[in-house]
């Protein structure tokens, strides 16, 4: 039993470093640095962005964390009180890689939350920092 | 290097369960509003809330919802088109009112012909269904509104909705 895990987590291992190398997520990031001009991303930053409060948007969702939850690898809940498999790529590995849902969300949540959409740079200190966690 | 242990427990868990809830399908049963399976209209219609059954609504309010997804109770749901239109002709074709649904007239009973009703929570029948909830249920915080239905229907994901 003990050796099985230590062969599937190799695996497991092996699987997610080839994709860290060259995966939908890194060509993300890449797009976003060359639309902000950016030098490069801040996870800090981007935490920063998920954990602060604003007022431009809608009252009830003042923050990421009001639906994503304050721990990046615990489940959140949409107003409605549906489930969200946590944002932390550590606990949900499939998270990021469907450009078109990421640019989705990203429009539809910066929206409700800041009241306007995020700017490259913002998205992609977000994506480095839940990528980190 | 963490290993992913908890959600394979969390899947085996909601197989079992599901297991259980198709074991009681089989014995035959009446509160039953079959679930979305189309894979977009899950993905695009039951991230916010539950994949509403599309049979508890008439066809005529699905078109009016789909034309208004950028003003939908408050939010933007808005999609391209392309998939509005994949997700509108899955939602008529299993509309309440398509025929060959055996349960849904039931929920739409009281509805005018012409009425096109948004919200399965202000549907005649579903009021006069739930008039004996009392008010601190509604009020409970794992339940937070009316439309999350899977607070109080655990399977309301699989189609069944009893107490
Ligand atoms: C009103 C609730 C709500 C708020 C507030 C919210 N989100 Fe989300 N978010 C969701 C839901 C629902 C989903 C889709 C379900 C899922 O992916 O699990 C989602 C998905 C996402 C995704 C796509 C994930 C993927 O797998 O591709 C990103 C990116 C995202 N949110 C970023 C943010 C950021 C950044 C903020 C703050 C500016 C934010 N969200 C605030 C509800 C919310
Ligand atoms: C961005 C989030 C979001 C998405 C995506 C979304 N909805 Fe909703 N929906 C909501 C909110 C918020 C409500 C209001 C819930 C409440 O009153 O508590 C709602 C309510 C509803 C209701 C009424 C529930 C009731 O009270 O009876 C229906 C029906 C519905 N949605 C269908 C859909 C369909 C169909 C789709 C896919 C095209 C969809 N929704 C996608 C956020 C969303
Ligand atoms: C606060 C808990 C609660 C919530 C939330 C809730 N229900 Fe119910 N529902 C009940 C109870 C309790 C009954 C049984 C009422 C009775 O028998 O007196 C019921 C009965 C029903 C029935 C009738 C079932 C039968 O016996 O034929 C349907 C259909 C139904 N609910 C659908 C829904 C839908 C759809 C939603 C979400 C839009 C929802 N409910 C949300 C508590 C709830």
């Amino acid at each position: 039993m003990k050796n099985m895990l230590v062969v599937t987590s190799g695996i497991v291992a092996m699987i997610l470093s080839t994709a860290t190398i060259a995966g939908p997520r890194e060509d993300l990031l890449a797009q976003y640095a060359a639309a902000a001009k950016a030098s490069g991303f801040s996870a800090a930053r981007g935490q920063a962005l998920h954990t602060q409060s604003f007022s431009g948007g809608k009252p009830d969702t003042p923050s990421c964390t009001t639906c994503h939850g304050k721990d990046t690898r615990g489940a959140g809940r949409a107003l409605t009180g549906k489930t969200i498999e946590p944002v932390a790529v550590s606990v949900a590995p499939t998270r990021y890689t469907d450009p078109a849902k990421v640019e989705k969300w990203f429009k539809r949540n910066c929206t409700e939350v800041l009241g306007r959409e995020c700017t490259p740079q913002e998205k992609g200190d977000w994506l480095t920092f839940v990528i980190g966690q | 290097m963490r290993i992913p242990y908890r959600p394979l427990a969390i899947g085996l868990v909601t197989l079992a369960f599901s297991a259980l809830v198709l074991a009681r399908a089989q014995a035959g049963d009446r509160h039953f509003f079959a679930p979305v399976t189309d894979p977009v209209v899950k993905e695009e219609c039951g991230s916010c809330h539950l994949a509403f059954a599309p049979s508890m609504l008439p066809a005529r309010s699905w078109q009016r919802m789909m034309g208004e997804l950028d003003k939908h109770f408050g939010d933007n749901a808005s999609l391209d088109p392309a998939t509005a239109e994949k997700i509108t002709s899955y939602l008529v074709a299993n509309a309440g009112d398509a025929g060959g649904q055996r349960y849904s007239s039931k929920l739409l009973k009281g509805v005018a012909s012409g009425a096109t009703p948004q919200r399965i929570t202000e549907l005649p029948k579903w009021v006069s269904e739930h008039r004996k909830v009392p008010d601190w249920e509604w009020r409970h915080k794992e339940v937070r509104t009316k439309a999350n239905c899977i607070a109080c229907h655990t399977a309301a994901e699989q189609g069944y909705y009893e107490e």
